[in-house]
């Protein structure tokens, strides 16, 4: 009966967000409040609906309701409890139902939060929430209905896929969706602000921390699934260019751009008609990545839909939300005015560089990533897009963005003095180079890139906090001008210095990795780098829904014992699929990683794979960093005074014009 | 021309040159790196490229995976169902890696017409046939 209750109450979420995304737009035209204020009990109505529809899914997991079509496909009585409730988004019925879940989530928490708003702005937010809600909505009730019986139930399950049986990734889908789905609220303020012709800095005032929080689950939605891949795939690798993570990865930049752009938006006023577009842009590519991933054009782990109907719908829904987002665009586009004007030597222009170039690495990889699908599609060939292409493109065009960094953070607003900025950060770059070609020397072997690399990560550290610490006040105790500092600011210098911690990371792992497929005969011994590997053999053992073979590797560092490592691989009863669990023992400096290939011969031998990956951890601290500067920013207190801020957009104004 | 219009002029023909000069090079290095999927067939036709990297589907056959005593690497014959191609891969193959199983490797033809895997894909689903494969077993089949 659950199921059934489910199922109604999905179709009641949709009879709200109808009225959600049509009263309020009409009352908001109409002036009539009463229209208007349906936006709030019709979205507080759908986020009942949606959670009971929810929890009966998840509910018909954990008591193993298998004449659910979709319980029985992806779970088994043998399925732990934790994997039983993350199994809901396992696959693409259940994940469908978690992106809309998170969309109503997403539209109340705007609700809460934006008491101080007009209230025809909150109407229009709303409402254009309501009408992407819609969207989902239809899509899960025509194509793929998570609560569709199948009768007769079988006996058991044909249990979750074992790649998705791990903690990393039970986590993973919702981090990512929180990030994807969180850009429809940048994107609704946008069109909201445009269909009332309102595009101020108190528009952009609004916008900032959603897009802050938004960017910062999508940065570890992002890492969350690097790492997985990296213990879990057991290849070792940490990014391939995949088109899935491409399709997580393009959002992603074009929401660092909107986080630059809508800075300089909102205090200084420029940029306006481009920050309109790139929020457009960023849940376009969010929604662009859930249509990739989800319609089975793809080839991957990801892609469960071969229904081509599905891809067509998402097509179609794609076009609908893009095509109408730009049209309202270019009405709108002409009318808005960016006041602020600026010098060519400003923090504006570096602001200008910063998005130019995060927006052409991004439709670098959207032509890495799409071409090939295109090609297809016309029948003119298979062709596919290497990691190379990936490499040799997205790094030249980083590389000065860090560089500008140091710089961009340094400059006034408006216009600067390029003597003054020289001055100020000479000795600092002197400092950098020195530092960074110094630690290079520390390095096992040397190389150019990895001297750039580290000259980089130098310069972002200490121009970052070398800002930082002349924004303090020095007629001040310490303590009282730490005080003074806004979280905006410790926002931005935290995140700085998590992508100098990245950078380290990728620099160091991709130019010192070393990696080595062999033979290993039980009492073999391997030198890898500085360790010894010794190959002990391997035994059998039982796990609760899989069988293992362990083996036994020791690792020795100048006859020092270092680890016992005990790579494992699986082969999961239900599905006799093999797995293959990589013994990682993880540190600051190196990761050294064993997986086991497959058994060769009768002399017990078996085929390793053994790397020793330097500064790996660097990658994904870095960009835990970054998200926690990401949350610093969201949570300035500037943001919660919004009415006192538009007071100060005005004054910003008046300064502009003065 | 004004100053603010001579400003502008500067700024926009500074951006237009960069992304220019990277567009350039995102092309250029786009075309070194574009591999092209060959069908069993077409290699013993001979329409693969002799020295280029390319990727090579199609069915392990077999009975087909041979090992020498003591080594690593591995050789196995690739189908379409029509034509017949061995693959030499130093290395360690997939989990999914079967007889009778579609893969997609990647690599160079040597010499002697055997291909040199640099890498070999077998998707994680056990009844997955990578669609390229499908497609060139399905055209052999008319």
């Amino acid at each position: 009966m659950f199921p059934e209750i489910g199922h109604f109450a999905l179709i009641l979420a949709l009879c709200m967000a109808l009225f959600q995304a049509t009263l309020p737009l009409w009352g908001a035209a109409t002036n009539n409040h009463q229209l208007m204020a349906v936006a709030k009990s019709a979205a507080q109505g759908q986020f009942v609906f949606m959670t009971i529809s929810f929890a009966a899914l998840t509910y018909a997991f954990i008591v193993h309701d298998f004449s659910v079509a979709y319980v029985a496909n992806n779970s088994n009585s043998a399925l732990p409890l934790i994997y039983r409730v993350s199994a809901v988004w396992g696959a693409h019925e259940g994940s469908l139902l978690l992106w809309g879940y998170i969309l109503v989530i997403w539209t109340n928490a705007v609700l809460i939060f934006s008491k101080d708003l007009p209230r025809e702005m909150v109407a229009r937010v709303i409402a254009v929430l309501g009408l992407i809600s819609i969207g989902f909505l239809l899509f899960m009730l025509f194509t793929s209905n998570p609560f569709e019986r199948m009768i007769p139930a079988p006996m058991d399950g044909r249990d979750l896929n074992p790649l998705l049986q791990d903690p990393g990734l039970a986590i993973h889908p919702p981090m990512l969706y929180l990030g994807y789905v969180g850009f429809a609220v940048p994107f609704a303020f946008a069109i909201a602000a445009m269909m009332g012709g309102r595009l101020d800095a108190a528009w952009a005032k609004w916008s900032r921390p959603w897009t802050n929080i938004a960017w910062v689950f999508l940065t570890l939605g992002i890492t969350l699934g690097s790492w997985w891949a990296y213990y879990e795939l057991g290849w070792g690798g940490w990014w391939f260019w995949d088109p899935v993570e491409n399709a997580s990865f393009m959002p992603w930049l074009i929401g660092t751009a909107l986080i630059h752009s809508l800075a300089a938006t909102e205090k200084r006023n420029t940029f306006k008609a481009w920050t309109v577009l790139l929020a457009i842009i960023a849940f376009s590519l969010s929604l662009l990545g859930t249509f990739l991933v989800r319609s089975g054009v793809l080839t991957s782990v990801h892609a469960f839909a071969t229904d081509p109907t599905r891809g067509v719908f998402i097509l179609i829904f794609l076009v609908l939300v893009v095509g109408g987002s730009l049209a309202l665009y270019a009405m709108r586009a002409p009318k808005i005015k960016s006041t602020g004007e600026f010098q060519l030597f400003s923090r504006e222009t570096t602001l200008l560089m910063n998005n130019v170039l995060l927006v052409v690495a991004c439709a670098s990889i959207l032509l890495g990533t799409l071409y090939p699908l295109l090609l297809d599609a016309l029948g003119l060939g298979k062709i596919s897009v290497g990691p190379p292409y990936f490499n040799s493109v997205f790094v030249p065009l980083t590389a000065p963005l860090a560089a500008l960094l140091g710089v961009g953070v340094f400059l006034r607003w408006k216009k600067d003095d390029p003597k003054r900025v020289f001055d100020k950060l000479k000795t600092v770059a002197g400092v950098s180079l020195v530092t960074g070609a110094l630690l290079s020397l520390l390095l096992p072997e040397f190389k150019i890139a990895a001297m750039i690399g580290l000259m980089l990560a130098v310069w972002v550290v200490l121009s970052s906090s070398y800002h930082f610490y002349t924004r303090l006040n020095k007629n001040k105790s310490l303590l009282t001008a730490l005080k003074e500092i806004p979280n905006g600011f410790y926002g931005m210098t935290v995140a700085h210095i998590g992508v100098a911690v990245f950078i380290v990371g990728i620099t160091l792992t991709s130019l010192y990795s070393q990696e080595k497929d062999v033979r290993l005969e039980p009492g073999q011994k391997y030198q890898l780098a500085d360790y010894e590997f010794e190959f002990k053999g391997v035994v059998q053992n039982q796990g609760a829904n899989y069988t293992a073979s362990e083996g036994l590797v020791v690792v020795t560092r100048g006859g020092e014992i270092i680890q016992e490592m005990k790579p494992q691989k699986r082969i999961y009863r239900v599905q006799k699929m093999p797995m293959t669990e990589a013994a990682i023992d993880a540190g600051v400096s190196r990761d050294l990683f064993v997986a086991l290939g497959e058994p060769l011969d009768a002399k017990g031998a078996w085929s390793v794979r053994l790397y020793v990956k330097p500064f790996i951890r660097w990658i994904w601290i870095g960009a835990v960093i970054m998200s926690l500067g990401g949350l610093l920013a969201v949570a300035d207190r500037r943001y919660r005074r919004v009415k006192v801020k538009q007071k100060e957009a005005v004054s910003d104004d008046a300064e502009v014009k003065a | 021309m004004n100053l603010v219009r001579r400003k502008r002029l500067i700024l926009i023909s500074l951006m237009v040159i960069g992304v220019g000069i990277a567009t350039t090079f995102a092309l250029k290095a786009f075309n070194e790196n574009l591999m092209f999927f060959f069908s069993v067939t077409d290699v013993v036709k001979g329409k693969a490229p002799a020295a280029k990297s390319f990727r090579l589907g199609g069915m392990v056959v077999d009975g087909s995976v041979k090992r020498e005593d003591g080594k690593l690497a591995v050789m196995f014959d690739l189908t379409d169902n029509a034509e017949v191609v061995t693959v030499f891969y130093d290395g360690i193959l997939p989990d999914l890696f079967r007889e009778g199983q579609g893969i997609i490797s990647k690599g160079k033809m040597r010499q002697d017409g055997v291909f040199v895997a640099d890498e070999v894909l077998a998707k994680h689903d056990e009844n997955y046939m990578p669609p390229e494969v499908a497609e060139s077993m399905k055209a052999k089949q008319k």
